[in-house]
């Protein structure tokens, strides 16, 4: 059984309808950490992020606290929020723009206030429309309230923020390409080092970048404090996390649930969380943290929903997202489909990632739709090899940013676990579901 | 002689003044162009490329980049419907083959009547309600074909037209004013704060 005793941090207004307003965000309890921030050194409030241990809630799960760290060294020009969520099957971030926008625009605040930043940009993925009116409206209303522009609440401290569209390009997602399209250019992940925005950033100045899910942790810990955050989960994995869970489950969504305390078959199989697989059939593989992770097979459902707990066993918890394949799926139709993404997501400007995902994504397309050959199974993972040497996880980095890296993961986890599949779609010259 | 009508020039401008440098609105401006015109149409990318101080074939450059600007026509409704991960295990493919067959047109294609260009969409993010189908970027939320061919009807009809308005990611997005913290004050705020912190961490490793 689920453990679901842990207070919900960033999905407590999940219940009402009218959850994205300032008036149902100030009858429960909004804007109240920012005035209790305010009231402290800006380094206090940091120092409250450290205590935390708040990991980012992107996908690469750095620290915040130390992210920021890095950034008081030096003058911190701007304070970039990623919004730009497009791993497939996460959309917990979908959620927080559209279900919760003032709870992000506080938690926006807060950060800069403890950053000294006077100058914030949301940066939302261009196909939430929704999300982007929801957002913009909070932004005014903040506005109005007080709560952004000159001296905040009557304090010296001021701030704006501007809402900022993506344009429809998984790539954004990353965060020096995110970069890249604010100041109105192509998507190109920029070459490191630096490898932190907070050397090189947005107009070349430092800036911190962070998501969306990050932001909205941050008023619940200032109010309650870092320990008490610290206090839920276990190990490097602490506070709740939304889980986005998709595929063959009876109830998908997404579920805020405690670190660590919870293992993948809790969320999976609760009652409350998503409630089994349809027609009770059996797991055939799970993708535990977006399909740039590779697969846990059903031996692996009682590990501990935590980053190192993941880690530890090849894979990760990455953007909290969470598929479930049953024993009716196919995974070289699955794994294809993955690799037809990367293939057409990938920027171009490295050789690995835009040339290998289009061979793998056509070999993996002969083998799922008909003309196959038995050496192809062979020659998948030598291709997945030219791309991240060693197949190691994480893995070898050939590329400027992740996304080539992360191409190999479901053809090798899909082979690795399930090589006989392959050998019957080759056998039947083609998929066997069909 | 601007090719923007005259709302959405201002919008322009005021979407530029929210930038330290001009470029920056080029995602923006380009969602205007695409609400004013349904696609990028030379005028509406010359325009953008004056409005920050660009030319035209880096602004075209820059647009090809992104999935969601139209460099040719469409249907007044761009159809979306996605076959990634958890789509394809709910029956997405089936979905996108279902609208070709209902639409009358291939993938990427428009309808004869110029009223739908269909798509075969990448992760849209809402995948509990799966196979996900957009319309004009709006969630409409349906997952059976049943429902799909009813959706169609309809929008045919009109009865859509308040969930799902014309082109343009910015039609209902408006910013109450421009930026308030002004620059001398924030620059003054900056250095009086760059104090305080150095000595306070003066003080503490005293």
């Amino acid at each position: 059984m689920a453990t679901l005793s842990a207070p919900r941090i960033v999905s407590s207004r999940a219940e009402f309808a009218d959850s994205h307003t300032l008036t149902r965000y100030l009858a429960t309890g909004g804007y109240r950490a920012l005035r209790k921030a305010l009231t402290m050194f800006p380094e206090a409030v940091a120092a409250e992020v450290d205590e935390a241990s708040l990991l980012g809630r992107g996908g690469a799960g750095f620290p915040a606290g130390r992210k920021w760290s890095m950034l008081r060294k030096s003058h911190i020009s701007y304070l970039v929020v990623n919004g730009d969520e497009s791993e497939p099957a996460t959309f917990k971030d979908h959620y927080l723009v559209e279900g919760d926008p003032h709870q992000l625009v506080e938690g926006v605040i807060i950060a800069a206030y403890a950053l000294q930043v006077t100058r914030a940009f949301i940066f939302i993925r261009g196909e939430f429309a929704l999300g982007l009116e929801r957002v913009q409206q909070a932004v005014n209303e903040a506005y109005d309230h007080g709560a952004l522009g000159s001296k905040i609440f009557a304090t010296d401290f001021s701030l704006d923020i501007v809402v900022h569209p993506g344009a429809g390009a998984y790539i954004c997602g990353e965060e020096t390409a995110l970069i890249e399209a604010l100041e109105g250019k192509r998507g190109f992940p920029r070459i490191k080092p630096p490898f932190f925005p907070a050397v090189t950033g947005l107009y070349g100045e430092p800036t911190v970048v962070n998501n969306v899910e990050t932001m909205s942790n941050l008023p619940w810990i200032v109010e309650n404090g870092g320990a008490a955050f610290a206090a839920l989960g276990g190990g490097r994995s602490t506070g709740t996390r939304l889980f986005a869970l998709a595929g063959r489950v009876k109830n998908p969504g997404v579920y805020e649930i405690e670190m660590v305390k919870n293992t993948f078959r809790d969320l999976i199989y609760d009652p409350q969380l998503g409630g089994g697989v349809i027609g009770d059939r059996a797991i055939k593989a799970i993708i535990p943290g977006g399909v740039s992770a590779p697969w846990f097979g059903p031996e692996l459902l009682d590990l501990p929903l935590g980053q190192d707990e993941v880690a530890e066993k090849g894979s990760m918890l990455g953007s909290g997202s969470i598929v479930v394949m049953d024993d009716t799926t196919c995974v070289v139709r699955a794994a294809w489909r993955i690799t037809k993404f990367f293939s057409r997501e990938s920027c171009g400007q490295c050789t690995p990632c835009r040339e290998g995902s289009g061979w793998i994504e056509r070999v993996m397309y002969r083998l799922e739709h008909g003309g196959g050959r038995m050496e192809d199974i062979d020659l998948l993972l030598d291709l997945c090899d030219n791309i991240a040497p060693g197949l190691t996880w994480p893995p070898q980095q050939t590329t400027i940013c992740v996304l080539g890296p992360s191409i190999p993961s479901s053809v090798h986890s899909a082979i690795q676990m399930f090589r006989d599949d392959f050998v019957a779609h080759v056998r039947h010259g083609g998929c066997p579901h069909d | 002689m601007s090719h923007f009508r005259i709302d959405i020039r201002q919008r322009a401008e005021e979407l530029v003044a929210l930038y330290p440098r001009a470029r920056s609105a080029m995602l923006p401006l380009l969602h205007l162009a695409q609400e004013q015109d349904g696609y990028l149409s030379d005028e509406g990318i010359a325009e953008v490329a004056e409005l920050t101080a660009t030319t035209p074939a880096d602004v075209r450059g820059t647009a090809s980049f992104y999935d969601m600007f139209h460099l040719e026509p469409v249907g007044k409704y761009v159809v979306g419907v996605c076959t990634n991960i958890a789509c394809l295990l709910a029956g997405g493919e089936e979905m996108l083959e279902h609208a070709s067959a209902q639409l009358g047109c291939p993938v990427g294609g428009t309808s004869s009547d110029g009223l739908f260009t269909l798509e075969e969409s990448e992760c849209l993010a809402d995948c509990n309600i799966a196979p996900v189908v957009q319309v004009n970027h709006r969630f409409v939320r349906t997952t059976t074909p049943e429902a799909f061919d009813a959706m169609i009807e309809d929008l045919r009809a009109g009865r859509l037209d308040h969930d799902v308005p014309s082109h343009g990611m910015l039609i209902r997005v408006r910013r109450s004013s421009g930026l308030r913290a002004p620059h001398a004050e924030v620059a003054e705020q900056r250095a009086v704060a760059k104090e305080a912190r150095e000595q306070r961490t003066n003080q503490e490793t005293k």
